[in-house]
Formats: C-alpha cells, structure tokens, sequence
C-alpha cells in the first residue's frame, strides 16, 4: 500500500467526509487510507447509509403492533397468517431533480430491489411526489419526466403502481420528491436475509454489468444541498427495467433452491454498501477480487468500481459447492452470474484488484458510523406564521367559484393523467383502483386484502411540525380505515433540509419525535424507512416533509368500501366535527395566497375513536361509501365523492343549521378526524348507534341523488353547482396543466 | 385440455394468465419456456401481456425470434388455438401471424384504463359464450396499441369478419372518442383467416374474477374452454 501521503483535504471533502470524520479514520486504520478505503468510508458514514445525524431520532419510531414485526437489513413488514408482507419507502429526490426520467426509473427500480432482496415478490409501488408550481416551465418538465420514469420502469417490471400523492408548492421549486414505496409478499419461511455466514462460502455477483454510472451518487449527489449551476447530472444512475424483471424472476427462483445463504442489492454505494454490510449482518468478514467483476466499460479504477451505482446488480452469499447451480440459474434469465469471493472469518472486508490488496478493514468500523448530536433551535419564520389572523382574510362572495377553483387547482384535481401512465394492475390483485383514498390488493389465496396508501401535507409540517407529522400519520391511518383495513405498519421517507442547519434540523427533531407518539398512539409499527436531508436549493429549504406509507388489513375483501356515492336516496353523514381552523388549508393557499396560521389540531384520542367507529361501520356493512376530509375540507370531499367515479357521478344536496363562525372555514378548512359516508335510508339508526358507542358524533346532513351538489347553510344555499360543471372542472384534471 | 402460457424473458402478465386458466377456471395449464422447442400437448397457447425483451427495439420484434415461436407458428398453421393479449397480440403482428402492425398510441403514452368492447364476430372459438354486439368492459394496459394496416388487408379483415372486437362507448357506439388509442377503425382485436389465432390489445385476464369487481374477461376464456371441449 501507498506510504507517500496521497489524500489531501480537497479529496476527502468531495467524498462528503468531514475533518473530524478523517481523523476518526486515520485511528481506526492506524495509517492513511487507500482512495478505495476512503470511498468506501464515505459513502458508508453518510447519511443516506449510516444516518449519523438522523440515528438518535429513528430510535424513538415504535417496532410493535396488532401484528408481528419483521424489521429486516434493507426492508421490514409485518407478519398477517403465515403471509409476511415486506414493504418500504424511499426517496429519489436529487436524482430526480437532475435527470428526471432515469432518477425517477431508478428510485422504483431500487425499491424494488430492496423488497425481493428479502425473498417477498414485489407486489405493488406507490409513488409520494411534491414539485414547484406548475407554472413554472422547469416543473412541468420534471413532472412530465418523472411520470414517464415511474411508467417506464415500473410497467416494464410488471408491478402495478396502484396509488400515491402529489402536491404543489414552491417550497419545492428547485428540489423536488419522489418518494418510492413498494410493498412484496412471501411466506413467512421462505424470507431471505442479507448476510454473508459460512467461512469459505463463495460470494457471487449476479444481475447486470458495472459501469461509471451513479459514482458518489449517495455520498455526493444526497448528501449536499443544490448549489448555483451544478454539474451533477453524471451521478445519476441509468435504469434498465427488462433486465431488473429478469433479476426479479432469476431471484426468486434461486432463493426456492435453498443454497442460498444471504442475499442484498447493490444500490446506494453499490458494492461497498452491499459486500460490508452482508459481512456485518452475518458476522463475518468478506474476501472479493474487484477484477472478476463484470464491466461493461474498460479501465475501471478499484473505486469506481466499488462506487459504482450501476443498477439492476445482487451480491449473493451461496452455499459451498452449489455456486454452477446458481449460477445456471442466472444465466438461463441472460444475467451475469460469477463468484468474485467468498466468506471469511476475520472479521475483515479485504478488497483485491489483480493480486493487490486495495482496501482491508474491520467491518465493523464500517457499519459503525460516528453519531452526532445535532443542534437545533426554533426557526425565526414559526412566529412569524402564528401571527396570522383570520380576520384579514376576506369571506368570499361567491362560493360556487371557490369550489370549482380548488377542484381544478393542481394538488386537488383527478390526477388521471398520471396514473392511467402506470398500469396499475397488472398481477391481477388490484381491487380497488388510484383515485380513492387507499389502494386495496387482494392476497391471492385467503379472503384478506391489503390496503395501502402514503401521506403528508408539507404545509402542515412548515408551520407545525409537530401536528404537521402527527395528522400524516393520523391521515395515512384514516385513508387505509375508509377502504374498511386495520392500519397495520408504516414506512417513513423523512424528507429535509440541511441538517447542519440548526432551524432545519429542528423541523427534523420536531417531526420525527410527533410521528413516534403518533404511531405508538395509534399501535402502528414503522418497520422500515429512509433519511433525506439537504433537500435545499438557492431558494431555501423544502416544507420538512416526512412521508409515511402505510398498510392495512381487511380480514374480508368483499366488505372493502369506496368513496364514491353509490346509490340516488342514500343519506349522507358527517363522522366528526367542523372546527373553526382555517391556517395551513389548500383554500387560504390557492384562493388567497397566504400559507400561514396553524396547522390544524389533531386529537389521537378522537382520532382513534373516529376510525375504530368507522370501521365497525364498514365490517357491519352499514355504510356505501366513506371519504375522509383531507385538502379542500369538507365540501371538496363531498364533491370527489360525487364525481370521482367516471360515469357513475352522483349528485348530492347537503343542509347544516347556523354553524357559528365563518362559511369559508366551514366549507374549506381542513378541520381534522373527519369522514364524510353514506348509507341506505333504513340503515340510519344503525349508523347512528355505532357512531355513538364510539363517542363519535354523526350528523345527518344531506342526500345523494339530483344532478347538482347544493349546499344549504340555515336554509341558504352557498353552492350550487352543476354535476357537469364539477366534472368539468375536476376532470380536467392535471393535463390541462402539463399539454 | 390444456393451456399453455409462453414465457419470453420481459413477459409480465404470464402468471396473471396462468392464475386465471388454473386457479379461477380450473384448466390444466403449464408455462412454456421461449428458449423451448416443443409445445408439451398444449391444445391452446396463450402469449401473455407485457415487456418482452423490454420491448426496447419495438414491441414484440425480438420475442418473435425465440425457439418457441417456430413451434407456436407450426400449431397455429396445423388450426391450434392461440390467443395473443397484448405484447402477445404485438408478438403475433411481427411473426407474420397475423396482418398490421402496432405504433404509438396517438397520446404517446402508456395508457391503463377500462374500456368498452363491442364483440363483432361471435363465431369464433373465442366469442361464442358472447352475445351478438356484446359490450364488454375490459381493461388495457399499452404503450402501443394503435393498430395499422393497408388499406386491402383492412378490406378483407371487415369482409371476412375477422375484426371481433372493437372500441365502442358504453352503448355499443363505436366512435372517435372511444378509441383510446388511434387504432384503425377503432379495432381492439382480429383474426386471423382461418380464425384459430386471436390477438387483441385489451387483457381479458384482468376482469375474470369476482373479487376484483369485473368479470366480463371470463367470457373469452370460457368460450375457448367450450370450443375446445366441442371439439
């Protein structure tokens, strides 16, 4: 190894690394780092692999729940019969924000890997993305391209993408998010683990070749903020959907051998990440020779091809003897399929290139990042909001055109245009489609399905992160509770700002800590997750923004429920109760262009209730539809229950007595634990008995039926619309945005 | 009887058919490997939806290449039953199985929706359980599915009553505004001429169970099931 000192300051910063961190690893090595060694490191110590800043908080997130938890190397789930359901989330922003199109494809294809990696079969992706305003040329490009990057690979690997979300604010012009979720299914006994055990047992590289792409994509690209005029657009890796299908298929047939011993991909930092941490998991050190790996460039340097973020790659840990087996198997799909080492038992990962050694080191130093314990403090801008008061807003003169502005305003309106992109049911599981308020999977086999969605109002969060987290929990869990499933599990995406940033890292603090009371409160394990930070551009930090994903079980498919208004003569109901609580709603936002005030409150105690209430509703079959409130309020709700099942519209006529405080707060705001459902006449002393043994108050308040929505407050009607009108105003949905 | 569902590498909707024929339908059914040269006994083939060799030159240009593909093209000019669903309906345009070809949607995207169907011709092994100008609700799930042939061909196609399904609205109409893709006359299915080997765009496995809400794909799998059993 080299003696002359060869790494300067300027090489170890570019990686990522602090001074600090350099000093830590001259002692743990006893001497200079080769460049492989410190690559190595520094994607290993960096916050999108070794949460150094984030640990401290993700340890507060609760592991237990209704079901067994599994929380596995790259992803967890839970365990309903002898089904383990493996699911988690991801971001892709950075990429994204370069590349659209291939940082979109590789963020669903990395996701992907992460869940069959653990032996589960992808089953199903959801998408959580947040641009600028669509008014700007730039987020129309990225829309259009990350849209087209989710359909590109995800229908090419043929796992349906059933849901998702979508907003817009300029809090993200200059850094977008895309959040990847995906969700597989396995027998409990057949889940694989990412470990390397069994001294002597080769290590195999199998999947697609290594080239340049994605070099310090994790430790460069994520972990900095977006500066002036970058250049960074050759760290973003290039998906190939057809070969990662094949992967698919070839791993799944190599884990039902039974000869394989531990099995990870290769994503972040590539075969760093992957060789260190198998060998941790497993307890045991690792031997590969870096000059048996496929390349599909010439003159690779040893830590270009230890960086490498070349996609659609598995490192396998097979039994001794069994490596041809394996690797027909691999070959018969046209993958590559070599052993490039083997399992050792110092505790060491040695890294050889033609005969020399060009990295050795403990694992353990490696999978054991420095912790930090990262100041905080209040930002200046959080009294600045509270200050905020409603009586500066105007009440509006004619509510017809606020309803029909905020049905066609961009994160409200029917976002067909995107998901009509994404088949979304190919595996013939999908039982209910994208466009209701969680996705529902049949489980192929038994009468349960899974319900799945992802939440989170960034806006919220801005202003209070603390409620902010806690309501996209609650909402998360109200999504999957309005299909008729039990919240079972979450995954969460913690998308923020620098967190060297003291104001910024308080957004952090503040939100993860609400979401860990959260889902303790309502006994939701997060079983998995991933960190972003250094979600920033020239024009400041993004909205703190800690996507969940969330699963639900409904023990009986056929009772699963849907927004939509059935049937002409259904009463309608309202579960919950109207506030006065206008800060932070989409109307105060869209129609007067203040985001300001407090998020609104968020009791779990009600929360709770309000759920369980409506789920017995739904198991007695009482009920015809359920839709929470979420953006827009109350009526926005009403009329996407009326209109978002094409060719089935149904209109609707809503009475309420005097209400005692502002009609656009009524109407508009976005006032907490609320449902709007419907049922059949002679089910209305039911729907109200069940309410009430839940101490949930539920007012009769409308019909369905007619071919308008009228809203009457103290017999004067407010709106008046049209059902042709509302359509045409939430139909046009987001294309009229984007062509 | 038996089906046999082809597996090209990139073939996405296999296990759908195959879960379909076996689990919901109960037929005896068995997966073909492309890099196969014998057909296994199979009384009808089915060339699944999706991605075949990733579909990166064109639709279904390279699957047609595989082994398999010599000995779907002998069974079909021996009168075997095939149906194509989509990159299998692509699959059978290159192999020359059937006439036309498949471009862009006219949109240019990916498109994933319900849509109607108007059953043509229901003197087919795959439509006799239909009635007469049956609208079935169907899904598709394509990047390309704009359906092109000259102008003789399409002639013969309408004389010889070949095109079986097209798309029509809710009440049958077939009209510009449902066609989701550009397609010539609106046409979602044809056959070929001695009408043993179907190719269409929409997936008929996507609505044959109950559970998922729409059941109206069942119909053309039952309908080979009968004319198989006649047989």
């Amino acid at each position: 190894m080299a003696k002359k000192k060869m790494i300067t300051k300027d090489i170890y910063r570019a990686l990522g690394l602090r001074d600090d961190e350099y000093e830590r690893i001259l002692k743990i090595l006893g001497r200079e780092p080769t460049k492989t060694e410190l690559a190595m490191f520094s994607v290993e110590w960096s916050e999108h692999c070794g949460y150094p800043r984030s640990r401290k908080y993700l340890k507060l997130l609760p592991r237990k729940g209704r079901y067994e938890v599994l929380v596995g190397e790259d992803a967890g789930g839970i365990v309903v019969g002898d089904t383990a359901i493996i699911f988690k989330m991801e971001s892709h922003n950075h990429p994204s924000q370069v590349e659209p199109k291939q940082g979109a494809a590789t963020g669903v294809g990395g996701i992907i890997r992460d869940i069959f990696t653990s032996g589960a079969r992808p089953v199903a992706s959801l998408n959580s993305l947040r641009f600028g305003e669509l008014t700007d040329p730039y987020t129309r490009y990225l829309l259009r391209g990350v849209v087209d990057g989710i359909q590109f690979y995800g229908n090419c690997i043929g796992v349906p993408t059933v849901g998702g979300e979508i907003y817009f604010d300029d809090a993200y012009q200059g850094n977008c998010l895309v959040n990847a979720m995906s969700l597989g299914i396995a027998k409990r006994e057949d889940l694989a683990r990412a470990v390397a055990q069994g001294t002597g047992n080769p290590i195999m590289y199998v999947g697609s070749k290594t080239g340049r792409d994605g070099i310090g994509g994790c430790s460069v690209l994520a972990s900095a903020e977006f500066g002036e005029g970058d250049a960074k657009r050759p760290t973003v890796q290039i998906g190939d959907p057809f070969t990662e299908k094949c992967l698919i298929e070839a791993t799944m047939e190599a884990l039902k051998t039974g000869y394989i011993v531990g099995i990870k991909d290769m994503g972040a930092a590539g075969l760093t990440c992957s060789s260190s941490e198998m060998a941790s998991a497993g307890g045991c050190g690792m031997e590969i020779d870096i000059s048996k790996v496929p390349r599909r460039e010439e003159g690779m340097e040893p830590w270009e091809v230890m960086m490498s973020e070349s996609q659609e790659r598995m490192l396998v840990c097979v039994k001794k003897g069994k490596e041809e087996e394996v690797a027909e198997i691999f070959k018969r799909w046209d993958l590559e399929g070599v052993v490039i080492g083997y399992a050792t038992d110092d505790k060491k990962v040695r890294v050889l290139h033609e005969g020399e050694v060009v990295a050795e080191m403990p694992t353990a130093c490696l999978t054991d990042p420095p912790l930090y314990d990262m100041p905080y403090e209040e930002p200046a801008y959080i009294k600045e909001v509270r200050r905020f008061k409603p009586s500066n807003i105007k009440e509006p003169s004619d509510y017809n055109k606020v309803l029909l502005d905020l049905l066609a305003s961009p994160t409200i309106t029917n976002k067909a245009w995107v998901y009509e992109q994404y088949d979304h049911m190919v595996q013939v599981n999908t039982a209910v489609y994208p466009g209701s308020d969680a996705a529902v999977l049949r489980l192929k086999g038994s009468k349960r399905g899974i319900a799945v969605t992802t939440d989170c109002n960034g806006l919220y969060c801005y202003l209070n992160p603390r409620v902010g987290a806690r309501i996209a929990v609650a909402e998360a869990a109200r999504n999957l509770v309005c299909t008729g499933a039990h919240p079972a599990g979450a995954t969460d995406c913690l998308n923020f700002g620098n967190p060297e940033k003291p104001d910024r890292f308080w957004q952090f603090k503040n939100c993860v800590e609400s979401l860990a009371e959260a889902c303790e409160y309502l006994n939701i394990p997060v079983v998995s997750g991933n960190v972003s930070f250094y979600n920033e551009s020239p024009n400041g930090p993004i909205f703190p923004t800690p996507t969940i994903g969330m699963i639900g079980i409904i023990e009986d498919i056929d009772k699963r429920c849907t927004a939509n208004f059935k049937d002409d003569g259904d009463l309608l109901f309202l579960l919950g109760e109207c506030k006065d609580e206008l800060g932070g709603s989409e109307y105060l936002k869209r129609i007067h262009g203040v985001k300001a005030g407090d998020a609104p409150e968020c009791d779990l105690e009600i929360e709770k209730r309000l759920q369980e209430a409506c789920l017995e509703l739904i198991d007695k079959g009482a009920i015809k539809s359920a839709h929470d409130c979420s953006e827009g309020g109350l009526v926005v709700a009403i009329a996407e229950s009326c209109i978002s099942s094409e060719g089935e519209e149904k209109g609707a006529a809503i009475s309420v007595p005097e209400i005692g405080f502002r009609k656009d707060s009524y109407l508009f705001g976005e006032t907490q634990s609320r449902i709007v459902i419907s049922c059949s006449p002679r089910e209305r002393e039911r729907v109200k008995k069940i309410a009430s043994s839940h101490k949930i108050i539920a007012s009769e308040f409308g019909k369905v039926g007619g071919d308008s929505l009228t809203f009457e407050i103290s017999d004067k009607k407010v709106i008046n619309i049209a059902l042709k009108d509302l359509i045409k105003a939430w139909r046009g949905g987001l294309k009229k945005y984007v062509s | 009887m038996k089906f046999g569902v082809v597996v090209f590498p990139g073939s996405n909707c296999d296990h759908d058919c195959y879960h379909v024929l076996k689990d919901a339908l109960g037929q005896d059914t068995a997966y073909i490997w492309h890099k196969d040269r014998s057909l296994d006994g199979c009384d009808c083939i089915v060339l699944p939806g999706g991605f075949s060799y990733g579909d990166y030159l064109r639709t279904g240009a390279i699957a047609r290449f595989s082994p398999i593909m010599n000995e779907v093209e002998g069974f079909a000019k021996k009168g075997g039953i095939v149906i194509g669903i989509c990159n299998g309906f692509q699959v059978l345009l290159e192999s020359g199985l059937l006439p036309g070809a498949m471009r862009h949607n006219d949109s240019v995207k990916f498109v994933c929706k319900f849509v109607n169907l108007k059953t043509e011709n229901i003197d087919t092994p795959f439509t006799n359980r239909c009635n007469k100008g049956q609208v079935l609700r169907i899904p598709i799930a394509h990047g390309e599915g704009n359906y092109y042939v000259d102008d003789n061909t399409l002639k013969a196609l309408n004389k010889e009553n070949r095109i079986i399904f097209r798309y029509c609205d809710k009440n049958g109409e077939v009209t510009p505004d449902a066609n989701p893709n550009g397609s010539l006359e609106n046409i979602a299915g044809i056959v070929n001429k001695p009408g043993n080997v179907l190719g269409m765009m929409p997936h008929p496995e996507r609505c044959s169970e109950p559970v998922l809400g729409f059941v109206d794909g069942k119909l053309i799998f039952e309908s080979i099931i009968g004319w198989l059993r006649k047989r």
